[in-house]
């Protein structure tokens, strides 16, 4: 069966220095425990292939059912020296929640 | 003391809605008015503004905003604390005391936290052995030291909490964390112990979900956004904090927005890294320890808060000049809009080729396609595409290649693809880049200094 991240979680993405954090929320315990299984640090890197130039780092919020990545070397060197559009990665939660999951 | 406190959140950056404060003091009854007015990029800013002139270098809306308001938190006994200081708390706090006087209120105690500012001190900060390496390099700050616009020290809660208990009203720090400003009345108000680090955390986390204004009660919400009432009119988020270090979320009534769990969630994730480890100058607070739950209509407590002992160590934020960027677009529209757009951004680059141009990077985006989401982005069917505007940016470390870029843009109307538009605003200027040079500096070498200044 396929979900759609959109539909079981939302989250809040910005910048720090050149990289950039995407806390991921699941609507309900259901939900906490399909990302908390899929969601790897492995995925996400895949996922934002020619956005996310470096490691993603993954961490766990089990108390908020969150989880957070952070994608380093992602922002075009940082908020003011960058020339991406979205210089601050205010986007890339939406961007992540474009992901499907095969469960 | 007091059984609980309010503080309202009344600014998420140097920039944000100018009524919010207003609204705060007069749509219902708070105890403190906090507002963070510094994102890293205004310092560099306020320093410049300083460097032009002497009494500059603070968020110059303040005496403006306080005009509005300083009658009102007199009456209601509101006191305010802000980082609009800037680079110059002192003429901040100055330019507020002349609205006072204005104003009749001769008695008001205005505190000033200074000693953040070390952009002087570099060469004495280097001689003591502290390296300032860069966090994310590991570089040391000598290399850049010549070009170095700001450089400021995070201070804590601390400070603050010295300036109410010598009797402020109003406290203008310079470079505080945004957390340190809502922590600071807590300890004050609740006499708590520095080393109940569990309460720190606790103080620091409600600073946390304040620091970004509506971003905490419903803006730039990501999950059911349009269930989010009456945005125009949004409240912005107040905590309101008991002794035990339980705070509950709340804003005014008769004011648009939302605070849930999941609004509040959101906020908590906002840029964090290891959620174990939020570090500031009072604690480290544990984010997988905070617990919410919906207690009413926009009422979410925040309670179970663990902390840890706080680092030797504070956070320093240097800014240097680091070249010339500048951007333009150009609309494109059907038919073709986005075959049009690529077709511009290649001879747009062939051209800056040609004239041998040297550039660290020149980046061609199509707003309306994948700008922002790059190769996630859907395919479209181009019939079905209605504009796309090109966006062209270049940096450099000299002035002149970006300058020329500027030149070269306009001409692509008439000598490029045809059914473009968008170029009212003129040649695109090179502006500064302003770097980031994140550091650690050892506590011990600098010391935040609290003055009271007042009319009498």
């Amino acid at each position: 069966m396929k979900i759609k991240l959109k539909d079981i979680a939302h989250g809040r993405s910005g910048d720090k220095g050149d990289a950039a954090n995407v806390g991921i929320i699941a609507y309900d315990d259901n939900g906490w425990e399909v990302i908390k299984k899929y969601l790897t640090a492995d995925r996400v890197k895949k996922h934002f292939e020619g956005i996310c130039e470096g490691k993603v780092e993954r961490f766990e919020l089990p108390n908020i059912r969150a989880l957070n990545f952070m994608l380093h070397n992602t922002l075009g060197g940082g908020g003011t020296v960058s020339l991406k559009y979205d210089a601050q990665g205010k986007t890339l939660a939406a961007a992540l929640l474009r992901m499907e999951i095969e469960i | 003391m007091k059984e609980k406190i309010r503080i309202a959140s009344g600014q998420g950056f140097w920039g944000d809605l100018i009524d919010a404060p207003y609204h705060q003091v007069t749509k219902g009854d708070i105890d403190y008015l906090v507002m963070d007015y510094l994102a890293e990029v205004t310092m560099s800013i306020l320093q410049k503004q300083k460097n032009r002139n002497p009494e500059f270098g603070y968020a110059r809306d303040i005496p403006a905003l306080m005009e509005r308001i300083l009658p009102i938190c007199k009456k209601k006994n509101i006191k305010i604390i802000t980082n609009g200081g800037g680079v110059n708390p002192e003429g901040c706090a100055n330019a507020v005391l002349k609205v006072a006087a204005e104003l009749g209120l001769n008695d008001l105690k205005v505190a000033v936290v200074v000693g953040d500012n070390i952009k002087d001190d570099i060469d004495e900060i280097i001689n003591s052995g502290a390296q300032l390496k860069n966090m994310e390099t590991g570089e040391p700050i000598s290399g850049i030291k010549d070009k170095i616009l700001s450089a400021n020290v995070y201070f804590g809660a601390f400070p603050i909490v010295e300036a109410l208990e010598r009797g402020a009203d109003i406290v203008i720090t310079g470079r505080t964390t945004d957390t340190g400003l809502t922590l600071a009345p807590m300890i004050y108000e609740f006499g708590w112990d520095k080393n109940n680090y569990d309460l720190m955390a606790a103080g620091t986390v409600a600073g946390h979900i304040l620091e970004c204004g509506g971003q905490a009660s419903g803006g730039n919400f990501l999950g059911d956004w349009q269930s989010v009432d009456n945005l125009a009119e949004i409240g912005f988020p107040i905590a309101e904090a008991y002794p035990n270090g339980e705070v509950i979320i709340t804003k005014h009534e008769n004011t648009g927005g939302k605070v849930s769990f999941e609004t509040v969630a959101e906020q908590l994730v906002y840029e964090i890294g290891d959620p174990k480890d939020y570090i500031t100058p009072d604690c480290i607070a544990d984010f997988t320890s905070i617990k919410l739950e919906e207690i009413g209509e926009n009422r979410v407590k925040v309670f179970g808060v663990k902390g840890n002992p706080e680092t030797e160590f504070y956070k320093v934020s240097a800014s240097h000049s680091d070249g010339y960027s500048a951007f333009g677009t150009l609309t494109y529209t059907w038919p073709q809009a986005l075959t049009k757009a690529k077709a511009a951004g290649e001879i747009f680059t062939k051209r800056l080729e040609n004239l041998g141009l040297e550039f660290e990077e020149v980046r061609v985006e199509y707003i309306g396609y994948d700008a922002c989401h790059g190769k996630l982005a859907s395919q479209l069917d181009e019939d079905q595409i209605n504009e796309i505007t090109l966006r062209l940016g270049v940096r450099s470390k000299e002035a002149a290649p970006v300058e020329r870029f500027g030149k070269e843009l306009a001409p692509l109307i008439l000598t490029g693809p045809p059914s473009v538009t968008g170029f009212a605003g003129g040649r695109p200027k090179a502006s500064e880049v302003v770097a980031y040079w994140p550091a650690l500096i050892p506590k011990k070498l600098v010391h935040p200094q609290v003055k009271i200044l007042s009319l009498s």
